[in-house]
């Protein structure tokens, strides 16, 4: 069984939903890890979970960096293996410094949750090799902060080295350049604001996203 | 810290009165005194007398109408009285659901006070042992073309949207109505609704002499101080400053106090003994019941109550309205068990009483014994006051409505299309997350919202209901209509209505045409309920929904859930592909009074005679529910405001899909609100079977094309319209409105 850990800060609220989406749907193992942890050494990936935590009142993710779990998470990411941050998890990420660029309030100044249709930008990551290149997808979105932002020199970084995993058909909030999920530059990192782990069911509206989670099985796989 | 301002003794409590400002009549003062506790109360234990004997804490008022509920039912498992009732939906598992207002507040402050309306119900839920799986918002506010009002829709679905969507239960539904009658006086219910083991179940009780009261998450402080008695009192542009009286949320806070308690339920059900709710009249209100319910007496001492700020009397500890703040009862010796869980979750937890045998209420303040009153005269001995009733003169000699002419159909249809009470509400709902917990089978905009269980074949189907123009002309038919409108959603998704709670919104007790139209709504609401075999197991009474003398039409919102046996039986409004065939289920007649028509041709307030029937509704509906379980309907979709040319309209929306039938129903009975229908599709190679089973009760009007066109031949004329113009009329209207 592959081993998935899903990292819970206080206000996390999409961590339970990550882990039936490992457990029922992907049938691999998961587990539930407080922000406390400090050895995550065991687990094949890390999902960060979305929702918000220590309520976001400063900045989504801005307090989650400082949690004792980010150390095991940086040294985990800088092992090369795979991390996922989405939503808040993205958000956290790149407080965290593990992701470049930022993430804005949306453009409206108002919370959007939908089904948003995207691209696959890169299916030659550990995170995206199950899709087609190019493929169009339906994924859901909810988040008041998910304007991506960053400079143009590191968004021309980010194109060179084909970091942009998902980009937004119809931009829903401002994003720069469309980027709904970007890579770290060694490709083990995604941070993405759409939701896989609400779709990996048809009565949820679509499987889109189970793939994201197959696409990991498959790269452990690979290795084991 | 010093007090250094001196409270008035109990003689000047006597000749000052200032009981009558907090909403304890003379009666009601002489009353405690002389019979209940024997002597002048003090400063302190006046102030609990006003707030629970306040209509909002005791239902003095209403309880001799509300006794007129149907509350039984082979599901219940805890009808009113507790936080929320329970049911029972089968694999030891039950579902917990109850609404609430918090209408005042939301007035006054709309963020603030809509948000902690979301707070103060998701409380009251999973303190039953429930986990909160979705909630719903009925809300209604004055005509958009006054900029207040725009102002109160947007911060009402901020608020909503930020307490919500922080906490993680996804914000699945619920109704959004406009009518000048709700300028200065919007309304917001909040219903959320729960699942549960059986095996969970905790209720709010201070049991077992020595047993400890435990004070859980946040720290009391100065905010909402009077609550209850201000949201017991008319209203008045003067008070529109009140804003003290305003709580302020943290859904933060309530996250980590939710999987607090509910860890603690889950695995240390053993030594909770009662588990409740701090919400109207805080801290008084939750003991004071606990101790009630149980049959027992309590004692805490206010010095260890987390407190905001120092120098707080015994009053203000009492009668904050602080948010996210529970009472536990737990077994003596086991408290560190519990207070180790509560620090875990960085949260304060304190012992600061304990349960005594003498059915006594004490306090104890900087060393002073500052209330000894039995607890029965704070809770149990409260007076009830059955209110004289007056059927109101508008509702002598009524007349049938009149039949409005309509020359053109496609035009009224469009017309009607953009009221903002039939306009696409996507505007506002996008703003929810409606997604989180990855359970939501059916999101907000059909005609009720399905959220599945996990790991079973389950689904709960939920909504809320009320067309108060039409409570307004017979409220005990709109009482039923209510009631059946909300079954029509639930039937037509899939399910069977199991239940419902309800949120009386209603004008001044002392009113007696007020008090007529409750007592006349809830036992419409009651005959149609024991139709349905839905009881009525939780509700909120708001009254006094009055601004300057002028009060709301009588809304008695009802939110409903039904039970969805299988998941494979979930059906949304939609029609699904072209060829379907589409069938209207129930009679057709000239239905105008307080119908949408009559508002759009300028008849402002509602007039004429409503005409209902439960038999045919309950029959329409059995052959809805029959027809689905045949698995025969590709749609199912409940007809309500602007009749059969709305729904229609509505059904063609989500897959782009054209219409063409012929009816023999006038241009005018396209928009005519006669209750108890649907309409339905078929596939074709189905239709021989649906004829059978419906016979006369449903009639073929046409077929769907993937045409962007809509031709409706009626009687007396055409309607012919372009989809995708109604569309775009649907989706765009709310928005253009609220800017």
């Amino acid at each position: 069984m592959m081993k998935f850990a899903v990292v819970s800060f206080p206000g996390s609220n999409c961590d339970e939903d990550l882990y039936y989406a490992i457990t029922d749907d992907l049938h691999e193992d998961a587990t539930i890890v407080p922000h406390t942890a400090t050895d995550l050494t065991e687990f094949d990936v890390i999902l960060i979970p979305g929702g918000f935590s220590y309520g976001d009142y400063l900045r989504g993710g801005a307090i989650a960096k400082f949690a004792p779990v980010m150390s095991a998470v940086k040294a985990f990411a800088q092992a090369g293996k795979p991390v996922l941050g989405i939503c808040n998890g993205f958000q956290i990420l790149t407080e965290a410094g593990l992701l470049p660029g930022t993430l804005q309030h949306n453009r409206q100044m108002q919370f959007i949750c939908e089904p948003e249709p995207l691209l696959v930008a890169n299916n030659q990551t550990m995170f995206t090799a199950a899709f087609q290149d190019q493929q169009q997808i339906t994924l859901p979105i909810a988040h008041g902060e998910g304007n991506y932002y960053c400079d143009a020199a590191t968004l021309a970084k980010l194109r060179d080295r084909h970091q942009i995993a998902f980009t937004y058909q119809h931009n829903p909030n401002g994003s720069v350049s469309d980027i709904a999920g970007i890579t770290n530059e060694a490709g083990n990192v995604l941070g993405m604001m759409p939701h896989p782990e609400r779709a990996v069911e048809a009565i949820q509206g679509g499987t889109d996203g189970l793939l994201v989670f197959k696409s990991l099985l498959q790269a452990h796989l690979r290795t084991v | 810290m010093q007090e250094l301002k001196t409270e008035p003794t109990p003689a000047e409590i006597r000749d000052q009165k200032p009981y009558e400002a907090w909403g304890l009549s003379q009666r009601e003062y002489e009353y405690i005194s002389q019979k209940l506790i024997g002597r002048l109360p003090n400063y302190t234990e006046t102030g609990l007398f006003a707030v629970m004997w306040s209509e909002h804490c005791s239902y003095k008022d209403s309880k001799p109408i509300l006794r007129k509920f149907w509350n039984d039912g082979s599901r219940v498992i805890q009808g009113p009285g507790e936080g929320a009732g329970v049911l029972d939906i089968g694999d030891d598992q039950a579902v917990v659901f109850k609404a609430e207002s918090h209408n005042h507040p939301s007035f006054v402050e709309p963020f603030e006070g809509a948000a902690t309306g979301v707070g103060g119900i998701i409380r009251d839920i999973f303190s039953m042992g429930a986990k909160p799986i979705a909630s719903l918002d009925s809300l209604r506010f004055g005509e958009l073309d006054k900029p207040k009002n725009r102002y109160l829709l947007t911060e009402c679905v901020a608020g909503i949207a930020a307490y919500g969507n922080c906490i993680g239960i996804p914000t699945v539904g619920g109704e959004i109505g406009f009518d000048a009658v709700y300028d200065g006086n919007p309304l917001v219910n909040v219903m959320c609704v729960g699942l549960m083991d059986q095996a969970d179940l905790k209720r709010g009780r201070a049991t077992g002499t020595g047993n400890s009261i435990i004070y859980v998450g946040a720290k009391t402080g100065r905010d909402g101080i009077h609550g209850a008695t201000f949201a017991s009192n008319e209203f008045s542009d003067e008070k529109a400053t009140d804003r003290s009286a305003v709580q302020v949320g943290d859904p933060f806070m309530e996250k980590l106090l939710t999987d607090a308690c509910l860890e603690i339920i889950h695995d240390h059900s053993e030594i909770l003994m009662g588990i409740q709710d701090m919400g109207a009249a805080g801290l008084v209100s939750s003991s004071a019941e606990m101790a009630s319910k149980a049959k027992s007496g309590v004692t805490m001492n206010l010095d260890l109550v987390p407190q905001r700020e120092p120098g707080m009397s015994a009053y203000e500890i009492m009668l904050s309205e602080s948010q996210e703040r529970m009472l536990l009862c737990v077994k003596k010796g086991e408290e560190q068990t519990v207070l180790d869980i509560f620090a875990r979750y960085d949260l304060d937890a304190v012992v600061v009483g304990h349960v005594t045998a003498d059915r006594q209420y004490r306090l104890y303040q900087h060393g002073k014994l500052v209330t000894d009153v039995p607890v029965t005269s704070l809770v149990d001995d409260v007076v009830e006051r059955e209110q004289p009733k007056k059927k109101p003169a508008r509702l002598e000699n009524v007349q049938p409505a009149q039949t409005p002419v309509v020359q053109q159909p496609a035009e009224t249809l469009k017309n009607l299309l953009a009221q903002p009470t039939i306009a696409s509400k996507q505007a506002v709902f996008k703003q929810y997350d409606s997604q989180v917990q990855a359970n939501t089978a059916v999101t907000p905009g059909s005609d009720a919202a399905v959220v599945r269980v996990r790991h079973t074949k389950k689904a709960l189907a939920m909504t809320t209901d009320c067309n108060a123009r039409y409570i307004y002309l017979d409220p005990y038919v709109g009482g039923q209509i209510a009631v059946s409108e909300a079954a029509r959603n639930i039937v037509a998704s899939g399910g069977i209505p199991i239940g419902i709670t309800d949120c009386l919104n209603f004008g001044s007790p002392s009113d007696p045409e007020s008090y007529w139209e409750l007592d006349q709504s809830v036992q419409g609401i009651a005959q149609a309920c024991e139709r349905f075999d839905t009881p009525v197991i939780s509700g909120n009474v708001s009254m006094y929904n009055e601004t300057d003398g002028r009060s709301i039409y009588p809304t008695p919102m009802i939110g409903m859930v039904g039970l969805i046996e299988d998941v494979a039986q979930i059906t949304t409004q939609s029609f699904k592909t072209a060829g379907e065939a589409v069938y209207l289920v129930g009679d057709t007649g000239n239905d105008f009074a307080g119908s949408e028509l009559q508002k759009l041709r300028g008849q402002m307030t509602p007039i004429g005679q409503l005409n209902f029937n439960l038999d045919a509704e309950a029959a329409n509906q059995r052959l809805v529910q029959q027809a689905i379980r045949q698995d025969l309907l590709q749609s199912a979709h409940d007809l309500s405001e602007g009749g059969l040319g709305v729904a229609l309209a509505e059904a063609l929306f989500e897959y782009q899909l054209g219409f063409t039938g012929q009816t023999e129903l006038t241009n005018s009975q396209l928009f005519s609100e006669t209750q108890s229908r649907f309409i339905v599709s078929v596939q074709p190679k189905d239709q021989t079977e649906f004829e059978a089973l419906a016979g006369k009760q449903a009639v073929l009007l046409g077929r769907t094309t993937d045409q962007d066109a809509v031709q409706l031949v009626t009687a007396d004329g055409q309607l012919t319209a372009r989809s995708s113009e109604l569309k775009a009329t649907f989706g765009g209207a709310l928005g253009c409105l609220m800017k």
